[in-house]
Protein backbone atom coordinates (compact mmCIF):
# COMPACT_ATOMS: atom_id res chain seq x y z
CA UNK A 1 0.00 0.00 0.00
CA UNK A 2 2.95 2.67 1.11
CA UNK A 3 4.75 1.59 -2.21
CA UNK A 4 1.18 2.31 -4.08
CA UNK A 5 0.97 5.92 -2.34
CA UNK A 6 4.60 6.48 -2.84
CA UNK A 7 4.25 5.83 -6.61
CA UNK A 8 1.10 8.09 -7.12
CA UNK A 9 2.71 10.87 -4.88
CA UNK A 10 5.55 10.79 -7.08
CA UNK A 11 3.67 11.19 -10.35
CA UNK A 12 1.48 14.18 -8.56
CA UNK A 13 4.52 15.63 -8.19
CA UNK A 14 5.89 15.41 -11.58
CA UNK A 15 2.17 16.55 -13.19
CA UNK A 16 2.88 19.73 -11.08
CA UNK A 17 5.98 20.15 -12.74
CA UNK A 18 6.03 23.61 -14.28
CA UNK A 19 9.27 24.50 -16.51
CA UNK A 20 8.72 28.29 -16.80
CA UNK A 21 12.39 28.95 -17.99
CA UNK A 22 13.95 32.72 -16.58
CA UNK A 23 17.10 34.52 -17.05
CA UNK A 24 19.97 35.28 -14.39
CA UNK A 25 18.36 38.22 -13.48
CA UNK A 26 14.28 36.76 -12.75
CA UNK A 27 13.05 37.91 -15.95
CA UNK A 28 10.81 36.03 -17.65
CA UNK A 29 11.63 35.49 -21.21
CA UNK A 30 9.12 36.68 -23.76
CA UNK A 31 6.71 33.83 -25.03
CA UNK A 32 8.37 32.31 -28.09
CA UNK A 33 11.56 32.38 -26.50
CA UNK A 34 10.09 30.59 -23.42
CA UNK A 35 8.30 28.03 -25.45
CA UNK A 36 11.33 26.64 -27.18
CA UNK A 37 13.59 27.26 -23.88
CA UNK A 38 11.11 25.35 -21.64
CA UNK A 39 10.53 22.36 -24.69
CA UNK A 40 14.46 22.10 -24.16
CA UNK A 41 14.45 22.06 -20.91
CA UNK A 42 11.58 19.15 -20.40
CA UNK A 43 13.92 17.41 -23.03
CA UNK A 44 16.52 17.65 -20.39
CA UNK A 45 14.64 16.81 -17.39
CA UNK A 46 13.27 13.87 -19.24
CA UNK A 47 16.97 12.54 -19.66
CA UNK A 48 17.13 12.76 -15.76
CA UNK A 49 13.22 11.57 -15.08
CA UNK A 50 14.31 8.38 -16.76
CA UNK A 51 17.61 7.72 -14.99
CA UNK A 52 16.60 8.42 -11.74
CA UNK A 53 13.87 5.20 -10.82
CA UNK A 54 14.86 1.66 -12.37
CA UNK A 55 11.35 1.79 -13.98
CA UNK A 56 9.54 4.42 -15.21
CA UNK A 57 6.28 5.05 -17.03
CA UNK A 58 5.18 7.69 -18.92
CA UNK A 59 0.87 6.83 -18.86
CA UNK A 60 -2.61 7.97 -18.74
CA UNK A 61 -3.95 8.42 -15.51
CA UNK A 62 -2.00 7.13 -12.26
CA UNK A 63 -1.19 3.49 -11.32
CA UNK A 64 -4.55 3.50 -8.63
CA UNK A 65 -6.53 4.70 -11.29
CA UNK A 66 -5.38 4.75 -14.83
CA UNK A 67 -7.65 6.75 -17.08
CA UNK A 68 -6.56 3.96 -20.66
CA UNK A 69 -6.68 0.60 -21.20
CA UNK A 70 -3.37 0.36 -22.76
CA UNK A 71 -1.83 1.87 -19.83
CA UNK A 72 -3.58 0.02 -17.30
CA UNK A 73 -2.53 -3.20 -19.38
CA UNK A 74 1.19 -1.80 -17.77
CA UNK A 75 0.03 -1.02 -14.54
CA UNK A 76 -1.35 -4.69 -14.29
CA UNK A 77 1.89 -6.73 -15.55
CA UNK A 78 3.82 -4.47 -13.33
CA UNK A 79 1.84 -5.68 -10.58
CA UNK A 80 1.51 -9.25 -11.34
CA UNK A 81 5.34 -9.63 -10.94
CA UNK A 82 5.34 -7.35 -7.55
CA UNK A 83 6.84 -4.62 -9.39
CA UNK A 84 5.03 -1.38 -7.18
CA UNK A 85 7.87 1.05 -6.53
CA UNK A 86 8.39 2.63 -9.85
CA UNK A 87 7.96 6.16 -11.45
CA UNK A 88 4.38 7.00 -13.05
CA UNK A 89 4.31 10.09 -14.58
CA UNK A 90 0.77 11.01 -15.82
CA UNK A 91 0.82 12.74 -19.21
CA UNK A 92 -2.68 13.51 -19.12
CA UNK A 93 -2.25 16.58 -16.24
CA UNK A 94 0.44 18.08 -18.85
CA UNK A 95 0.49 18.95 -22.38
CA UNK A 96 3.73 19.60 -22.79
CA UNK A 97 4.64 16.28 -20.85
CA UNK A 98 2.95 14.43 -22.99
CA UNK A 99 3.95 15.88 -26.16
CA UNK A 100 7.95 16.33 -24.90
CA UNK A 101 7.86 12.79 -23.92
CA UNK A 102 7.05 11.51 -27.55
CA UNK A 103 9.50 13.37 -28.78
CA UNK A 104 12.03 11.83 -26.31
CA UNK A 105 11.49 8.76 -26.88
CA UNK A 106 11.03 9.13 -30.59
CA UNK A 107 7.82 6.90 -30.21
CA UNK A 108 4.27 8.29 -31.14
CA UNK A 109 1.71 6.95 -28.18
CA UNK A 110 1.47 6.43 -24.84
CA UNK A 111 2.25 4.43 -22.85
CA UNK A 112 5.53 4.48 -22.15
CA UNK A 113 8.10 2.12 -20.37
CA UNK A 114 11.51 2.96 -19.29
CA UNK A 115 14.01 0.16 -17.53
CA UNK A 116 17.31 1.65 -16.45
CA UNK A 117 16.71 4.80 -18.41
CA UNK A 118 16.25 2.56 -22.00
CA UNK A 119 13.40 2.86 -23.59
CA UNK A 120 11.64 -0.75 -23.68
CA UNK A 121 8.23 0.06 -25.23
CA UNK A 122 4.79 0.28 -24.72
CA UNK A 123 1.98 -1.66 -23.98
CA UNK A 124 2.26 -4.19 -26.46
CA UNK A 125 5.67 -5.05 -26.30
CA UNK A 126 6.09 -4.60 -22.37
CA UNK A 127 2.88 -7.45 -22.82
CA UNK A 128 4.72 -9.55 -25.34
CA UNK A 129 8.01 -9.76 -22.56
CA UNK A 130 5.51 -10.83 -19.91
CA UNK A 131 4.30 -13.79 -22.45
CA UNK A 132 7.57 -14.73 -23.52
CA UNK A 133 9.22 -15.04 -20.44
CA UNK A 134 11.48 -12.01 -21.79
CA UNK A 135 10.10 -10.07 -18.75
CA UNK A 136 11.81 -11.67 -15.55
CA UNK A 137 14.81 -11.61 -17.12
CA UNK A 138 14.72 -7.87 -17.73
CA UNK A 139 13.54 -7.50 -14.10
CA UNK A 140 16.27 -9.73 -12.96
CA UNK A 141 18.70 -7.16 -14.72
CA UNK A 142 17.64 -4.37 -12.97
CA UNK A 143 17.91 -6.28 -9.61
CA UNK A 144 13.96 -7.18 -9.05
CA UNK A 145 12.78 -10.88 -8.78
CA UNK A 146 9.73 -11.05 -10.14
CA UNK A 147 6.72 -12.29 -7.85
CA UNK A 148 5.98 -14.48 -10.95
CA UNK A 149 9.26 -16.18 -9.85
CA UNK A 150 8.01 -17.34 -6.31
CA UNK A 151 4.62 -18.58 -7.67
CA UNK A 152 6.26 -20.62 -10.35
CA UNK A 153 8.50 -22.10 -7.19
CA UNK A 154 5.71 -22.76 -5.08
CA UNK A 155 3.89 -24.74 -8.05
CA UNK A 156 6.47 -27.12 -8.17
CA UNK B 1 -12.32 18.02 -54.75
CA UNK B 2 -9.46 15.32 -54.08
CA UNK B 3 -10.19 13.42 -51.36
CA UNK B 4 -7.51 13.60 -48.28
CA UNK B 5 -6.24 10.16 -47.07
CA UNK B 6 -5.47 12.56 -43.90
CA UNK B 7 -8.63 13.69 -43.29
CA UNK B 8 -10.45 11.96 -40.71
CA UNK B 9 -14.37 11.52 -40.94
CA UNK B 10 -15.64 13.81 -37.87
CA UNK B 11 -19.03 15.64 -37.39
CA UNK B 12 -19.29 18.94 -37.57
CA UNK B 13 -18.53 20.28 -33.96
CA UNK B 14 -16.22 18.05 -31.80
CA UNK B 15 -18.00 19.68 -28.43
CA UNK B 16 -21.35 18.90 -29.71
CA UNK B 17 -20.27 15.27 -30.95
CA UNK B 18 -19.66 13.95 -27.92
CA UNK B 19 -22.82 15.06 -26.32
CA UNK B 20 -25.33 14.43 -28.92
CA UNK B 21 -26.37 10.98 -30.71
CA UNK B 22 -25.20 11.02 -34.20
CA UNK B 23 -28.67 10.34 -35.94
CA UNK B 24 -27.75 13.36 -38.88
CA UNK B 25 -23.59 12.49 -38.89
CA UNK B 26 -22.58 12.62 -42.41
CA UNK B 27 -18.77 12.46 -43.78
CA UNK B 28 -19.16 15.39 -45.52
CA UNK B 29 -16.09 15.44 -47.16
CA UNK B 30 -15.50 12.05 -48.54
CA UNK B 31 -17.71 10.28 -50.38
CA UNK B 32 -15.95 7.11 -50.26
CA UNK B 33 -17.03 5.00 -46.96
CA UNK B 34 -14.16 2.98 -47.17
CA UNK B 35 -12.13 4.75 -45.08
CA UNK B 36 -9.41 6.40 -46.04
CA UNK B 37 -7.40 6.68 -42.96
CA UNK B 38 -7.72 2.65 -42.78
CA UNK B 39 -6.51 2.47 -46.76
CA UNK B 40 -3.52 4.82 -46.06
CA UNK B 41 -2.30 2.71 -43.73
CA UNK B 42 -2.57 -0.72 -45.35
CA UNK B 43 -1.06 1.23 -48.36
CA UNK B 44 1.98 2.58 -46.59
CA UNK B 45 2.43 -0.77 -44.17
CA UNK B 46 2.33 -2.89 -47.74
CA UNK B 47 4.98 -0.59 -49.82
CA UNK B 48 6.87 -0.47 -46.67
CA UNK B 49 7.38 -4.09 -44.71
CA UNK B 50 6.07 -5.89 -47.80
CA UNK B 51 3.89 -8.29 -45.54
CA UNK B 52 3.43 -12.16 -45.81
CA UNK B 53 0.13 -11.30 -44.26
CA UNK B 54 -1.78 -7.96 -42.77
CA UNK B 55 -4.23 -6.91 -40.74
CA UNK B 56 -5.63 -3.96 -40.40
CA UNK B 57 -8.23 -2.88 -37.77
CA UNK B 58 -10.33 0.13 -36.47
CA UNK B 59 -10.85 -0.02 -32.89
CA UNK B 60 -12.31 3.16 -32.44
CA UNK B 61 -15.25 2.40 -31.96
CA UNK B 62 -13.76 0.44 -28.91
CA UNK B 63 -13.55 3.69 -27.48
CA UNK B 64 -14.62 7.17 -26.20
CA UNK B 65 -14.64 8.95 -28.97
CA UNK B 66 -17.68 9.34 -32.12
CA UNK B 67 -19.08 6.52 -34.18
CA UNK B 68 -17.10 6.67 -37.73
CA UNK B 69 -13.74 7.51 -35.86
CA UNK B 70 -10.50 6.11 -37.69
CA UNK B 71 -8.38 6.93 -34.36
CA UNK B 72 -8.00 3.83 -32.86
CA UNK B 73 -6.23 1.08 -34.68
CA UNK B 74 -4.51 -2.29 -34.35
CA UNK B 75 -2.39 -3.84 -36.67
CA UNK B 76 -0.95 -7.60 -37.42
CA UNK B 77 2.07 -7.15 -39.83
CA UNK B 78 3.73 -10.25 -40.99
CA UNK B 79 7.53 -10.14 -42.81
CA UNK B 80 10.00 -11.54 -43.24
CA UNK B 81 11.47 -7.86 -42.53
CA UNK B 82 11.61 -8.11 -38.82
CA UNK B 83 13.98 -11.26 -39.60
CA UNK B 84 16.46 -10.33 -36.10
CA UNK B 85 15.11 -7.57 -35.52
CA UNK B 86 13.74 -7.08 -31.79
CA UNK B 87 10.38 -6.06 -30.90
CA UNK B 88 10.90 -2.47 -30.47
CA UNK B 89 13.13 -2.29 -34.22
CA UNK B 90 10.01 -4.14 -35.56
CA UNK B 91 7.62 -1.54 -33.98
CA UNK B 92 9.73 1.48 -34.55
CA UNK B 93 9.93 0.58 -38.87
CA UNK B 94 5.58 -0.05 -37.91
CA UNK B 95 6.01 3.81 -36.50
CA UNK B 96 8.40 5.45 -39.86
CA UNK B 97 5.72 4.06 -41.81
CA UNK B 98 3.14 5.33 -40.12
CA UNK B 99 4.58 8.86 -38.99
CA UNK B 100 2.31 10.96 -40.89
CA UNK B 101 -1.01 9.20 -39.94
CA UNK B 102 0.39 9.01 -36.07
CA UNK B 103 1.27 12.92 -36.18
CA UNK B 104 -2.43 13.59 -37.58
CA UNK B 105 -5.44 11.55 -37.03
CA UNK B 106 -3.83 8.16 -35.25
CA UNK B 107 -4.16 8.31 -31.27
CA UNK B 108 -3.66 4.72 -30.45
CA UNK B 109 -2.16 1.65 -32.57
CA UNK B 110 -1.55 -1.09 -30.91
CA UNK B 111 1.07 -3.03 -33.16
CA UNK B 112 1.86 -7.11 -33.65
CA UNK B 113 4.80 -7.47 -35.90
CA UNK B 114 5.88 -11.19 -36.62
CA UNK B 115 8.02 -13.23 -38.81
CA UNK B 116 6.47 -15.61 -41.10
CA UNK B 117 7.56 -18.21 -38.79
CA UNK B 118 6.42 -17.33 -35.91
CA UNK B 119 3.03 -16.44 -37.10
CA UNK B 120 3.07 -19.73 -38.81
CA UNK B 121 3.15 -21.03 -35.23
CA UNK B 122 1.00 -18.96 -33.45
CA UNK B 123 -1.66 -17.35 -36.08
CA UNK B 124 -3.87 -15.39 -33.18
CA UNK B 125 -4.48 -11.78 -33.25
CA UNK B 126 -3.77 -10.22 -29.83
CA UNK B 127 -6.82 -9.05 -28.09
CA UNK B 128 -6.53 -4.71 -27.17
CA UNK B 129 -8.03 -4.34 -23.62
CA UNK B 130 -10.64 -2.37 -22.36
CA UNK B 131 -10.93 1.20 -22.86
CA UNK B 132 -11.22 3.14 -19.84
CA UNK B 133 -12.79 6.44 -21.48
CA UNK B 134 -9.22 8.11 -21.42
CA UNK B 135 -9.94 9.63 -24.98
CA UNK B 136 -13.32 11.49 -23.52
CA UNK B 137 -13.30 14.99 -23.11
CA UNK B 138 -9.30 14.85 -24.12
CA UNK B 139 -8.71 18.14 -25.85
CA UNK B 140 -5.62 16.35 -28.27
CA UNK B 141 -7.69 13.47 -29.35
CA UNK B 142 -10.34 15.80 -30.65
CA UNK B 143 -7.95 17.76 -32.68
CA UNK B 144 -6.94 14.20 -33.90
CA UNK B 145 -10.65 13.72 -34.73
CA UNK B 146 -10.18 17.46 -36.76
CA UNK B 147 -7.05 16.66 -38.28
CA UNK B 148 -7.10 17.07 -41.76
CA UNK B 149 -9.98 18.79 -41.78
CA UNK B 150 -8.91 22.24 -43.00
Amino acid sequence: MNSLIRSTARCLRAGAAVYLPRQADGRVLAASARLLCAAADLQKDLGNMVKKDKVVVFMKGTPAQPMCGFSNAVVQILRMHGVDDYAAYNVLEDQDLREGVKVFSNWPTIPQVYFNGEFVGGCDILLQMHQNGDLVEELKKLGIHSALLETEKESK
Amino acid sequence: MLPSVFRCVRPVSTTLALNRPLAHFRPHMDPDPSRPVERAIRTKLTNSLLPDHLEVHNESHMHAVPPGSESHFRVLVVSSKFEGLPLIQRHRLVNEALKEELSSCVHALAIQAKTPEQWGSNPTLAKSPPCMGGSRGDHTVEEKLKAGRE
